[in-house]
């Protein structure tokens, strides 16, 4: 690694393409808690120059201070040469620095075109010119791949095409800087290759472009240059291509990586912990039929669109739905609701852990103890003992990186705050667990800790379905795969039949139920623009 | 388990002073300073029981509003509750004072709670099942609460039997050790919210459903259940006010309770509750109440602004809360 630093240094010192944006000696601390020290950070016209790092490495906050989001406690930003200090992200949209945050931060309940213009809307004299936004709007949203309609109602669109949006709303003016915080966690291959194109656009027109992103692959295709944090600190900067994967991830965690994927499991009876049949659920998925015994993990997977999350709300009482039978533990459950399939037995972790996971402005022990309040607080009275001491638990037994346990849970990093979310669900001891986008938001190191998490879990007699849009963590994690397409489970694969070919060929054959149909089917209404 | 992991500090030991959460206090402090400024009744320990007598019943129904608002709600009717909570509870009084003598009284009490609740499980239940926003629910039964009261009073006014005044006079008049009763059951009322909201389970599923209901219902909290409870206590707070408002009038009217409502929001907000739910501040609600109430008592103590402007100033507070929220609150 040694080496490694010391090209770095050299590399940098080379004659740099025009730079746009420099950071000097940037630090920001909340109260006691540094977060990001003394980073110094150069980038250019023209130039891809991606970043990475842990979870809580202090990624997000860095490029929160590069646009005006937050403000440093020490350090420089320097803007083609003139030192500047933005007061907030107006100013920095101003100068030409864009952030796409990694959380989607959108109003629901207006529509797409009305949010890519918020606040900076059309006019025609005195009037909105709605006619105009849209117009627009649509341009933008099919450059980008996005199949959302202008008038469509941003709360009603899938997480992947909220994320669309809010990339077209960072586009739509000329900028200098284009900041990319995680842009591809929620996105479904085609969608990403598509933003990725728009990315290597945008530099070809000399934007500079700051990506985030724990997808390593990513990194190496995408970016020209690589700069590495590590709890807080710069590690270095270095030319993509000097860096394969497994040295960017060992630059990251700061040591060597063993095996990501553990070894397969069967299951270890034939007895099924869950098993449901005919499961109907509006808008979702149709005569869905599926078991999980112990010991193993099935997987469910299929395009973004393809109904598993409806399938799976459904289950869970969340969603209106019908079904002939579902039995969990040997129990015939007749009401469904979370409340009754956790009496059972079964749980559920959303992918969305923002909007349905986490109460992001309460702290983190209400977090930890939300769903299990009555296994942690046996009376009415709330224990805050026990509370507390559940937290230090989670903190532990999750490797959760918080500073400190006072915190609101929105004030944790992303991939801590999948952490979190995951030790809500497991504090309600369930023999059944379903995790919707396991590892979304985390990073390498985390993911085969969440991996083996899994994996003892199953080995311990429970049960685990894994909805992934991953592929190869389906395949890697799964000892058997439901594979789902346009609301119906379509083929099952199990043993050697488990790779990504036959996913992606059962997931996609058969033309019907593009990704266009799924939108409406997801919103539950069918838009026409004018 | 990377070596590099950040140490987990213990900071929980560490209680921070949050100044936002004080600022109702502080205003308290501070308006109450200018009101010993202008006027050197206004520190009499008489003036001063007034006033905080004076403010029972806003901060009885606030503690109740704390609930509702904190679950992400609204309750606009609590001013005509309040009318026709006494107004039912008087006519129960006065029909049972011949047979029960001063028991009257207990049982018209009982009513008063009972009525109270169920008003409140009323508006939570067509607000919770009928899944319409309790802006427009409450202002709905405020207006028939109202109208209520006022059949009832045949517009004018609706007495308490005479029989009863004098046993009944003491809750609002009568001390122990020198502190009213009205300040003492207030007390007992914010001690039990206090109680209910901060200690347990119930209140802190009632503010991940202010905080979050998607989350909420996503980790099995029963969202309609908690919504509609927070509206049963609220409806249970109005009982317990029209029980200490009785005995000060001796009688219902057309105009009793009105514009409550606003006083009450007005109390809970400047008391650091957030109108969007999911935080919710009893004792500054206790606060906002007082705030309110003393600077009208200083208004008409002091001669240098007319008392009709009362309802201005008190408006005009409510502006400068929510404009200091956003000053401290912003990064
Ligand atoms: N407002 C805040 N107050 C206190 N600590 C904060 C605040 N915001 C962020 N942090 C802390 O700063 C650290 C860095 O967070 P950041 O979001 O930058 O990480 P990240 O590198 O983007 O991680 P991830 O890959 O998980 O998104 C974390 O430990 C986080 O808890
Ligand atoms: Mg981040």
């Amino acid at each position: 690694m040694n080496s490694l630093a010391h090209r770095a240094a050299t590399k940098n010192a080379r004659a740099p393409a025009a730079e746009v944006l420099r950071a000097e000696g940037l630090s920001k601390a909340y109260g006691a808690i540094t977060v990001l020290s003394d980073v110094t950070l150069d980038i250019r016209a023209g130039e891809i120059h991606a970043i990475i790092g842990e979870n809580g490495a202090g990624k997000s906050t860095l490029m929160k201070l590069l646009s005006g989001h937050v403000t440093p406690t020490a350090g420089d930003l320097l803007m083609e040469g003139q030192p500047l200090a933005f007061a907030d992200s107006v100013e920095a949209e101003n100068a030409g620095i864009v952030l796409v945050h990694q959380e989607i931060l959108l109003a629901d309940d207006l529509t797409v075109a009305e949010n890519i213009f918020l606040g900076r809307e059309l006019r025609r004299g005195f009037m909105v010119d709605d006619r105009a936004m849209n117009r627009r709007a649509a341009e933008l949203l099919a450059r980008i791949g996005s199949v959302a309609r202008p008038r469509h109602r941003v709360g009603d669109l899938p997480l992947a095409q909220r994320q669309l949006v809010q990339i077209a709303r960072a586009l739509l003016d000329e900028r200098k800087v284009v900041i990319f915080d995680e842009p591809t966690a929620v996105l479904a291959n085609d969608e990403v290759a598509a933003l990725l194109d728009i990315i290597r656009g945008l530099r070809e027109h000399g934007v500079a472009v700051l990506y985030i992103s724990h997808r390593l692959d990513e990194i190496q295709t995408l970016a020209d240059r690589v700069t590495v944090l590590r709890d807080g600190r710069m590690i270095g900067t270095w030319p993509a291509a000097e860096l394969n994967q497994r040295q960017m991830a060992e630059l990251m965690v700061g040591r060597e990586l063993d095996m990501l994927y553990p070894n397969k499991r069967a299951a270890t009876s034939e007895e099924p912990l869950l098993s449901v049949t005919d499961l109907e659920v509006d808008q979702g998925a149709q005569k869905a039929s599926f078991a999980v015994r112990p010991g193993e993990v099935l997987g469910l997977g299929g395009m973004i669109g393809s109904g598993r999350t409806e399938l799976i709300e459904g289950l869970m009482g969340l969603r209106s739905s019908q079904a002939a039978s579902v039995v969990v533990n040997g129990r015939e459950i007749s009401h469904r609701s979370v409340a009754s399939m956790m009496e059972a037995g079964l749980v559920y972790l959303t992918e969305d852990r923002k909007g349905k996971g986490l109460l992001l402005d309460e702290k983190l022990a209400p977090n930890l103890t939300l769903q299990a309040l009555e296994a942690v607080n046996p009376a009415t009275i709330l224990d805050r003992r026990a509370e507390l001491a559940a937290l230090r638990k989670a903190v532990a037994d999750y490797d959760i990186r918080v500073r400190s346990l006072t915190l609101e849970a929105g004030k944790l990093s992303g991939g801590n705050q999948q952490k979190l979310l995951l030790a809500k669900l497991m504090m309600t001891d369930p023999s059944v667990v379903i995790i919707d986008e396991p590892t979304r938001g985390i990073d390498i190191g985390n993911k085969s800790q969440i991996y083996d998490f899994i994996d003892a879990m199953v080995r311990a007699g429970k049960a685990c379905i894994v909805i992934s849009s991953e592929m190869q963590e389906l395949v890697g994690l799964a000892d058997r795969v439901l594979v789902m397409r346009a609301g119906r489970i379509v083929a099952e694969l199990s043993g050697g039949e488990i790779n990504e070919g036959n996913v992606v060929y059962a997931a996609t054959s058969g033309a019907h139920g593009s990704t266009g149909e799924d939108l409406h089917d997801h919103s539950g209404r069918t838009r026409r623009d004018s | 388990m990377t070596t590099a992991a950040a140490p987990v500090a213990t900071a929980e030991e560490k209680r921070r002073i949050r100044w936002a959460d004080l600022a109702p206090f502080i205003a308290l402090g501070v308006i109450v300073f200018i009101g010993i400024l202008i006027n050197s009744n206004f520190a009499s320990s008489a003036n001063l029981i007034n006033v905080i007598t004076r403010s029972a019943f806003i901060t009885i129904i606030a503690v109740g509003a704390t609930f509702v608002i904190s679950s992400g709600g609204l309750d606009l009717s609590v001013g005509s509750m309040m009318a026709f909570v006494t107004g039912i509870m008087i006519m129960t009084m006065n029909g049972l004072a011949p047979s029960y003598g001063s028991w009257a009284i207990v049982m018209g009490a009982g009513v008063a709670l009972v009525v109270g609740g169920l008003c409140g499980l009323f508006n939570g239940l067509i607000i919770t099942v009928g899944r319409i926003e309790p802006f427009i629910v409450t202002l709905g039964t405020m207006g028939i609460f109202r109208a209520f009261i006022t059949f009832m009073s045949d517009g004018g006014s609706l007495p308490i039997d005479r029989s009863l005044r004098e046993a009944y006079r003491p809750v609002y008049f009568g001390d122990f050790l020198g502190i009213p009763y009205p300040v003492l059951i207030t007390l007992a009322v914010v001690l039990l919210g206090a109680f209910l909201l901060y200690r347990t389970k119930y209140g802190r599923r009632l503010t991940s459903v202010g905080s979050n209901a998607e989350v909420a219902r996503f980790s099995g909290v029963n969202v309609s259940r908690v919504r509609t409870l927070a509206y049963v206590i609220q409806g249970l707070c109005v009982g317990v006010a029209a029980i200490c408002y009785v005995p000060r009038l001796g009688a219902a009217t057309p105009t009793t309770g009105q514009l409550w409502e606003l006083q009450v929001i007005t109390a809970v907000v400047i008391g650091g509750t957030l109108l969007r739910g999911g935080r919710g501040r009893i004792w500054g609600s206790v606060a906002g109440a007082l705030i309110l109430e003393v600077i009208a008592n200083v208004m008409v103590l002091s001669d240098m602004v007319s008392e009709y402007l009362v309802a201005a100033v008190q408006g005009a507070i409510i502006i400068i809360a929510m404009l200091a929220h956003r000053f401290t609150s912003s990064r």
